[in-house]
């Protein structure tokens, strides 16, 4: 039975709630079917925090591929501070192989769910570079990091003389759903930027804010930011968050 | 002699008793992250050697964290009884170890020192003490406390009911409220994390939960866990709150970036002393967590177990009605996996009650964190056993609003099964009231929320 199914609902059938409710007992313990649904969910979870992008996915966009200063998935959860932080080597190789100085840096990150990018970038992607195109914008070479946490846009932009950054990553994958994405976006970056400085468009899935529309809102603020040369609480009060 | 081949001298200042006590930690990678753990297990283990020939007077005459810049270190040290600190200041922390796994040492032995003691002492102990040391020593304590109902007495383990909401629906809230109550959980508190961290929010929070309360006459306490000034104004309106809650850290920059200090808590304790609408006299609720100072950079390099005993020191001054640890929240850059989550709930639990306060614990863990629902429950298991006072239980361990897994409302049974314990006595004499538990079982009826329609 799906959690839908087993969820009270009112008059209208509509499932009022996610709440795992209703969902009764063997005795002490839940039913074995709650059980295996409560750890099918975890498992996919788990597999979206642990599993890689699926490699076809960078090379079919040509990115530059790169990593941080981290060396494993292990590393990446218990050391956020070296997963905002690349190397020098890593920094030669992008001034190198990359656009210098662009007006737009756009970087995509495994973060905490390499579903949410498998599942969301191909669509976001093509709408947000047709959005920033239409407005004659400059944009880099793309850039795509493994474990990468949101701050490694400060480094990047910084190294390559971006006026601004745009960061498609993965968010921390919950029970409801494991492929939510974030863009995180800063102008001017520079390592130590705040996080007040930055903008963000979060909840980026199919049953959130469709990764076809967040591009277009992407493309829409990039180009604000550009024009107003600020980004986060410089721009406006509050971010955009999409509430699904 | 392998262990003895690395040698730490004993502290003697603050700076050196701040690192012994980093390095004397069991593994975490909050203080590998913070950079001040140990660089090795035989490191650690000649720290821990360093920490026990200490004594307590060592420990309270140099402050980890200066007394001249953190009001938390005042609170602790001016909460000292001098006469009973004269008495056991020249016991060595390993002195201090023996005499709380003494089997001659019983609860009232412990409170005939807890008064001389700092919450940096109780931290130095929790270092030299094995996870079954701190099982056995917490089951030795029992601290009751009593708002509406009295929660803590010997054989009872009582459980916080979690309805929390992503868009704090009310009739969400109040279904799932239903469940848990249906599944006798609920003893310790109704709380809900609200979406919005609002008055008018948190007033319709507290005025649906509390006329449920009336109207099924339960024996329990609400309470809405928005920012404390945030239920303060609510309260002043006339918001019908049993309890009053607040994060809390280890350090005044800790509370600093929580939006609060002792002035405002002073305020607030003595705001829902004459305007929450139970009986108490224990009336605030207070949740820490073990890394919260370093997540905020507000830890003066001292180590995240002894920051989290510090918030024990700072609960103890309000004489909170609960106080639990939130164990697993903060992520696997603190606590990595279940290993460090389960140690780490150890440790808390002791803390607090040998601190004097009425701990129970949310044992949870994150998506991202090394740890799944098999190590949550082995903790609670462990913690029932300790005699933790009361645990939190969202419905089938998934809290929809959080994003995160504890306990589940069926785990309470489970855990009143296995070691022969009940609810809180006025709580279970409902729950026989309404048909849901008898003879230290679930009735047919239990499990259903339709019995409170």
């Amino acid at each position: 039975m799906s959690r839908e199914e087993e969820n009270p609902a009112d008059e209208t059938g509509e499932p009022k709630t996610t709440a795992r409710l209703g969902v009764g007992r063997a005795g002490h313990r839940p039913r074995t079917e709650t059980l295996l649904d409560f750890r099918a969910d975890h498992g996919t979870a788990r597999d979206a925090v642990l599993t890689r992008v699926d490699e076809a996915l960078i090379a079919d966009r040509e990115f530059v591929a790169i990593s941080t200063l981290v060396a494993d998935k292990e590393e990446y959860l218990a050391r956020p501070d070296r997963a905002r932080e690349i190397s020098e080597e890593t920094t030669a190789r992008l001034r190198e192989e990359c656009k210098q100085d662009p007006e737009v840096q756009l970087i995509v990150s495994d973060g905490l769910s390499s579903t949410a990018v498998e599942k969301n970038v191909p669509e976001l992607l093509p709408i947000l570079f047709d959005g920033l195109e239409a407005r004659d914008l400059d944009v880099g070479t793309p850039i795509f990091v493994e474990y990468g946490r949101v701050d490694v846009m400060d480094a990047i932009g910084e190294d390559l003389g971006a006026s601004c950054c745009v960061h498609l990553i993965g968010e921390r994958p919950g029970l409801a759903t494991a492929e939510s994405l974030s863009a995180y976006l800063v102008y001017d970056p520079k390592r130590g930027t705040p996080t007040s400085k930055k903008s963000v468009i979060s909840n980026i899935h199919s049953n959130g804010l469709p990764p076809v529309e967040a591009g277009a809102q992407v493309a829409d603020l990039v180009f604000e930011m550009c024009e107003k040369r600020a980004s986060g609480i410089s721009l406006r009060e509050d971010d955009r968050e999409f509430r699904a | 002699m392998s262990t003895r081949s690395i040698a730490i001298e004993q502290p003697a200042d603050s700076e050196s008793l701040r690192t012994v006590l980093a390095k004397a930690n069991e593994e975490k990678t909050g203080d590998e992250l913070a950079g001040i753990a140990a660089e090795s297990d035989r490191e650690r283990v000649a720290a821990k050697r360093a920490l026990a020939g200490t004594t307590l007077e060592t420990v309270r005459e140099n402050p980890v964290v200066p007394y001249e810049d953190d009001e938390v270190t005042r609170a602790i040290q001016e909460a000292v009884r001098e006469p009973v600190y004269e008495r056991i200041k020249d016991w060595t922390v390993s002195d201090l170890r023996e005499f709380l796994v003494d089997s001659e040492t019983k609860d009232r032995e412990i409170r005939a020192i807890r008064s001389g003691l700092t919450s940096e002492m109780i931290a130095a102990v929790t270092k030299l003490m094995s996870n079954l040391d701190l099982a056995l020593a917490t089951s030795k304590m029992t601290v009751t406390a009593r708002c509406n109902t009295t929660v803590g007495h010997t054989g009872t383990l009582s459980f916080r009911l979690q309805p929390n909401d992503p868009s704090d629906d009310i009739e969400n809230i109040l279904d799932s409220t239903r469940e848990g109550l249906s599944y006798g959980v609920g003893d310790a508190v109704i709380g809900i994390n609200p979406v919005n961290d609002d008055v008018t929010s948190t007033t319709r929070i507290l005025e649906a939960t509390h006329e449920f309360i009336e109207e099924w006459e339960i024996p329990t306490q609400n309470c809405c866990l928005a920012h404390v000034t945030t239920q303060m104004d609510a309260v002043r309106e006339g918001a019908p709150a049993d309890l009053v809650f607040q994060s809390l850290a280890g350090t005044e920059r800790g509370n600093e970036e929580f939006g609060v200090d002792i002035e405002l808590l002073d305020e607030a304790y003595e705001l829902a002393r004459r305007r929450c609408v139970s009986t108490g006299p224990n009336v605030m609720y207070f949740e820490t967590g073990q890394g919260s100072e370093l997540s905020g950079d507000a830890h003066y390099d001292v180590d995240q177990l002894t920051l989290e005993a510090r918030c024990y020191g700072l609960a103890a001054r309000y004489d909170p009605f609960l106080v639990n640890t939130v164990v697993g929240f903060i992520g696997p850059e603190y606590l990595y996996d279940g290993k460090q989550i389960i140690r780490a709930g150890l440790e808390d639990v002791f803390m607090g009650k040998l601190h004097g306060i009425p701990m129970g614990i949310d044992a949870c863990y994150t998506n991202h964190s090394q740890a799944d629902q098999n190590d949550i429950e082995n903790l609670l298991v462990l913690l029932a056993a300790a005699g933790a006072n009361f645990f939190i239980t969202v419905p089938m361990g998934d809290d929809v609003m959080l994003n995160y897994q504890s306990a589940s409302y069926h785990d309470a049974a489970a855990l009143w099964e296995l070691f022969d314990l009940d609810p809180a006595p006025a709580f279970d004499d409902w729950l026989e009231a309404q048909g849901i538990r008898e003879n230290g079982k679930l009735t047919d009826r239990a499990g259903e929320m339709g019995i409170f329609r």
